[in-house]
């Protein structure tokens, strides 16, 4: 699938010393939603703000829509919008004259309609004339958004966007980024929600400290890395596994009330049939059971524990 | 050249002006007012003419000078010091503007401002003082020369500063005093000659001299050189900010 932003070698070391990217390399393609997973300080933002223009890399090659982001910078960065981490606004300026100023400064004449729709959009249209202080945060993150959105951008980046943000706002900013990309533009959000990776990215990569982990198809990523959990409610407490059992990849609880069965949802025989089978031989009868498929959490966890 | 991006900046600058009128235009009417008060009519009253001019019509070159330089510095460095301290800087960043267009906007609505005002403190003098220009043309000259160099040089200042100390440390423990001691009330030849000698080196004199000749054909140092100082300062200031553009000095990590 043809790229929009290619990533080559980026590095990015701080004046202080600080190396804050160690040779990235990344293909965001076309249409795509991309989730960037990485805990604090992972550098996300750093590698948000250097393809935005923000921060200078110290080596490697940024290009966006294949060119270059520092020799063609009015091209590259007049398809880009950013929505920033920290709420950052105009205080005193008016919605409406804080979004129309964005639109000017990407170098685009003025659209009231396109403008009007954004903001209707964002349920934003009725708070057109009130200045930015008043605003909720909520409603100060939505500004923001319509600030990225008011130049039409082909790629959007939302650098955490739903960081301190109410249920509500959240569905609401992801029927946004589904509208979005519907309508072709790329979206890379960077974020530490999983659930929001999980919610709405196609791949996932996943940055710490610097680097890029990997990067994956969503559904591929669970697949592969996921396991499922087979509990079982027992009738009778158990003291110790039988001998029987050993075969199985089996946990019993402290309280050997509850037996775990561990598995592969990649393996051609999970091994739940002979489990049972055994179970029954061994007399052990049980009450309930649930299974449970690792969320993309668990994974996550997992990998920057591994790395 | 991403005009819309120009005056998307300036109208944003101009904008901020008329929401923060009373500290931007009515302010400083009020305080010219004052002087003329005070130097004008109480003190004036009891000193002779200068150079042939009344003291309260000699002081008005001077104390346009005053507001245009100290508000033409402010205005610029409060431009571009704000987005760096709230961070909506980012999105300047971003934007597809090269830092000439920026400079452009910040530095043309400052000294639009700046001119304004000017132009506001000269029609409250004329209430004070019967005014003459006897060269307008060159009067104008100064006045922008004057508003483009230092609102240039309150970029700079605004650049520089990293906290709000810093962004008033120049504009008050420098240029307040050099306009003060640049013969904004006096003309440097009511010194005494060793005091004359060390007014030569303030910068300032040159500005208030030579804006002073294009209304009464009276300076302290030739025409000439006030202009080649302040096109020296225009140069300076230029070449600084080109300097910060090219290596992205407290702009860009």
């Amino acid at each position: 699938m043809e790229s929009i932003v290619s990533i080559r070698n980026l590095s990015k070391t701080y004046a202080g010393g600080f190396k804050a990217l160690n040779n990235i390399n990344l293909e965001i393609r076309k249409g795509e939603i991309i989730a960037l997973l990485g805990p604090n300080g992972a550098g996300k933002t750093t590698l948000i703000s250097a393809i935005c223009g923000i921060v200078s890399p110290s080596e490697g090659e940024i290009l966006v829509d294949g060119k270059d982001i520092i020799k063609d910078f009015r091209s590259t960065r007049s398809i880009i919008g950013l929505v920033p981490q920290e709420l950052t606004t105009e205080s005193f300026a008016s919605v409406l004259s804080t979004v129309n100023f964005s639109r000017g400064l990407f170098g685009k004449s003025p659209n009231p309609e396109y403008i009007e729709q954004v903001l209707r959009d964002l349920s934003l249209w009725e708070k057109k004339d009130n200045k930015i202080i008043e605003l909720s945060g909520g409603m100060k993150r939505r500004v923001l958004i319509a600030k990225a959105l008011s130049h039409e951008p082909r790629v959007l980046f939302l650098d955490e966007p739903t960081a301190g943000v109410d249920v509500e706002l959240r569905k609401d900013m992801w029927a946004l980024v589904r509208k979005l990309r519907e309508s072709g533009v790329t979206i890379i959000l960077t974020t530490h929600y999983i659930e929001e990776a999980e919610e709405i990215a196609d791949r996932i990569g996943v940055v710490t400290r610097g680097e890029i982990l990997l990067v994956e198809e969503k559904d591929e990523l669970m697949r592969k890395l996921g396991k499922k959990q087979l509990i079982l409610e027992l009738t009778r407490t158990l003291t110790a596994l039988p001998e029987s059992l050993s075969a199985h990849q089996l946990l019993l609880s402290d309280d050997g009330q509850q037996l775990t069965y561990t598995y592969d949802t990649q393996g051609e025989r999970t091994g739940i049939t002979s489990l049972m089978d055994d179970l029954r031989s061994a007399g052990i009868g049980f009450k309930d059971m649930q299974t449970k498929q690792s969320s993309l959490e668990e994974i996550f966890v997992k990998l920057v524990e591994e790395s | 050249m991403n005009w819309h991006g120009v005056k998307a900046i300036y109208n944003f600058e101009m904008a901020r002006t008329w929401r923060t009128l009373m500290q931007s235009i009515i302010a400083p009417v009020i305080s010219t007012s004052l002087y003329f008060v005070v130097f004008g009519a109480a003190i004036g009253g009891r000193i002779q003419e200068v150079d042939g001019v009344s003291y309260g019509a000699f002081i008005v070159p001077g104390l346009v000078m005053l507001s245009l330089l100290t508000n033409s510095i402010s205005n610029a460095s409060f431009g571009i010091y704000f987005p760096k301290f709230t961070g909506t800087i980012y999105e300047l960043l971003s934007a597809p503007v090269s830092m000439f267009e920026a400079l452009l906007g910040y530095v043309g609505a400052a000294a639009s401002k700046s001119l304004i005002l000017g132009a506001i403190i000269l029609a409250t003098a004329g209430f004070f003082v019967p005014l003459q220009i006897a060269h307008p043309f060159l009067m104008l000259l100064f006045l922008v020369l004057t508003c483009v160099s230092f609102s240039l040089f309150g970029f700079i200042i605004g650049i520089w500063a990293d906290n709000f100390e810093k962004l008033q440390l120049i504009p008050l423990l420098i240029v307040t005093p050099l306009v003060f001691l640049g013969g904004s009330f006096y003309s440097a030849s009511m010194l005494p000659p060793f005091w004359q000698t060390v007014t030569l080196f303030n910068p300032v004199l040159y500005l208030i001299s030579g804006f002073r000749w294009s209304f009464y054909e009276i300076s302290d140092v030739s025409i000439g050189v006030s202009l080649t100082m302040i096109m020296v300062f225009l140069g300076i200031c230029l070449a600084v900010i080109s300097w910060i553009f090219k290596t992205g000095y407290h702009i860009k990590k």
